[in-house]
């Protein structure tokens, strides 16, 4: 096996050109996708990779993004290797899809570009697109930075095509600020990454001679069986992807987890994010300690499947929460992380979380801003107030 | 297709044979059943011609129906020249 030693290797690379570039080390067969700010210079990259011949893949231009993602269900029933990619509206676009993919058991790995959605329009981040995608069946992934986006592209591809899987995955990273942003990235040889992927397993051969159906009527007598087996898929596929984090760490030496922890150990209160925030989270941690403020971090990676068992040990001894949600679920009593965790938790009674929404539209969030509400969230569970959504850096 | 399985026998993603669109039996839809009394058919064919789903066959010299697949719509009852087609109640 080649060491990590071997493969001090780093191209400087946006978080778009990391996920082009290990869509290539991949080997995909097959990508269709709609350009979107701020996806598009991912399929641009691609588009550009196969023109040159350094990527033998069949890229198809489609009209919509709806398009994009029924040619992506087209070619993975017939085995390909699939990647597609898009961002807020696109997304919403193939929202028609997304199920399709998922219920007909198909691995195509998406990249997401996160960013609001409309109305009003806006081109900036914040999570409203990739929350929006809970229910659809989808395995969901999310990265702090250029490199974390990176290494779970290549990972996507892997858990998805696991045969005791068969889900499509998405990646996501916060639009511009990860999607735009140079970084040094440390890459794995191609031989490496091929070898770690290995080929996608075709289930089934296409042959007009034994035609199949793919996507039949399935009425009361059997559609319930099969949201069943979704269920399990999903059951089996939290074994799979803390395997693959393993793994990968193998050939990478980067460790991965569902959840990602900093300052954990003695904290006494923690700052709950997903995405880039997580970054900003670090540093506010830090510096509450300077002030006698014991906190610390805990960032999403695995999105779905919920990572409840380690929700259930980061949070044994701290039950202080401050939840960082960049999407308003509109309506709801709380936010996604906050309802997550709540339902996580075997043991609730005595826990504290507080729920912030904070970026919507790609609105900065600062080390300052987390670092009071902190202050407050800790003066808020000494009162044992109840818990009401707050925003965070919205003019009132 | 048999949908008599358990989840964990199921093909998964749901893939079935091409082709096998006759395997679904849609007669379970029914909540009337058309009851055909012969001694009033007059063997129009009126039926057979206007059921949408096929459902009226001939077999030899008379009309039967086919209960694997008729819904139960009852358009046969109602264009029945000499009211020989009841709908009755489907027991559960």
């Amino acid at each position: 096996m080649t060491t990590v030693a071997a493969t001090k290797k780093f191209i400087e690379a946006t978080g778009n050109l990391a996920v082009a570039y290990a869509v290539k080390q991949v080997n995909v067969d097959f990508i269709s996708a709609y350009p979107i700010t701020p996806q598009t210079i991912i399929v641009e990259a691609l588009s550009q990779y196969v023109a040159d011949g350094e990527l033998k893949a069949k890229f198809v231009n489609v009209e919509s993004e709806h398009s994009a993602l029924s040619a992506c269900i087209g070619a993975s029933i017939a085995g390909a290797r699939v990647f597609t990619a898009t961002s807020s509206q696109g997304l919403v676009l193939m929202y028609e899809e997304l199920p399709v993919a998922s219920g007909l058991r198909l691995p195509i790995v998406m990249a997401l570009s996160m960013r609001a959605l409309s109305a009003p329009i806006n081109i900036h981040n914040d999570h409203s697109d990739f929350m929006s995608m809970r229910e659809q069946g989808w395995i969901m992934l999310a990265a702090e930075d250029a490199q974390e986006v990176y290494d779970l592209t290549i990972m996507a591809f892997k858990i998805a095509e696991d045969e005791r899987v068969l889900l499509p995955t998405v990646a996501a990273m916060d639009g511009f600020t990860i999607s735009h942003t140079l970084q040094r990235v440390d890459v794995l040889d191609d031989e490496v990454v091929r070898k770690f992927v290995g080929e996608r397993k075709a289930r089934f051969k296409l042959d007009v001679e034994n035609p199949l159906t793919f996507g039949p009527l399935a009425l009361t007598d059997s559609y319930f069986e099969f949201k069943r087996q979704q269920h399990e898929a999903f059951k089996n596929s939290e074994k799979v992807i803390r395997e693959v984090f393993k793994e990968y760490e193998k050939i990478s030496g980067r460790k991965y987890e569902p959840l990602k922890k900093f300052m954990m150990e003695d904290a006494e209160v923690a700052i709950v994010a997903l995405g880039s925030t997580v970054g900003i989270a670090r540093i506010a941690a830090k510096k509450l300690r300077e002030e006698g403020i014991k906190a610390g971090v805990i960032g999403f990676t695995l999105f779905r499947p919920t990572p409840k068992v380690e929700i259930n040990e980061t949070l044994k001894d701290v039950r202080t929460l401050a939840v960082f949600e960049r999407h308003l679920s509109l309506g709801a009593v709380a936010g996604p992380h906050y309802m997550d965790i709540i339902s996580s938790l075997d043991k609730k009674d005595d826990v504290k979380i507080y729920d912030y929404v904070y970026g919507l539209g790609g609105r900065d969030i600062t080390t300052k801003m987390i670092v009071d509400t902190v202050k407050k969230t800790i003066e808020k569970a000494k009162k044992n107030e109840p818990m009401e959504v707050e925003f965070v850096g919205v003019r009132e | 297709m048999s949908f008599n399985k358990s989840w964990k026998e199921m093909e998964i993603g749901a893939v079935v044979k091409g082709g096998s669109g006759l395997l679904y039996k849609t007669g379970n839809w029914r909540s009337e059943k058309p009851i055909i009394d012969y001694t009033k058919c007059i063997n129009c064919l009126i039926c057979w011609a206007l059921c949408p789903d096929s459902a009226i066959l001939r077999k030899g010299n008379k009309v039967e129906v086919n209960y694997d697949y008729c819904k139960g719509c009852g358009i046969c009852a109602n264009e029945c020249p000499t009211k020989a087609i009841n709908m009755e109640k489907e027991e559960v």
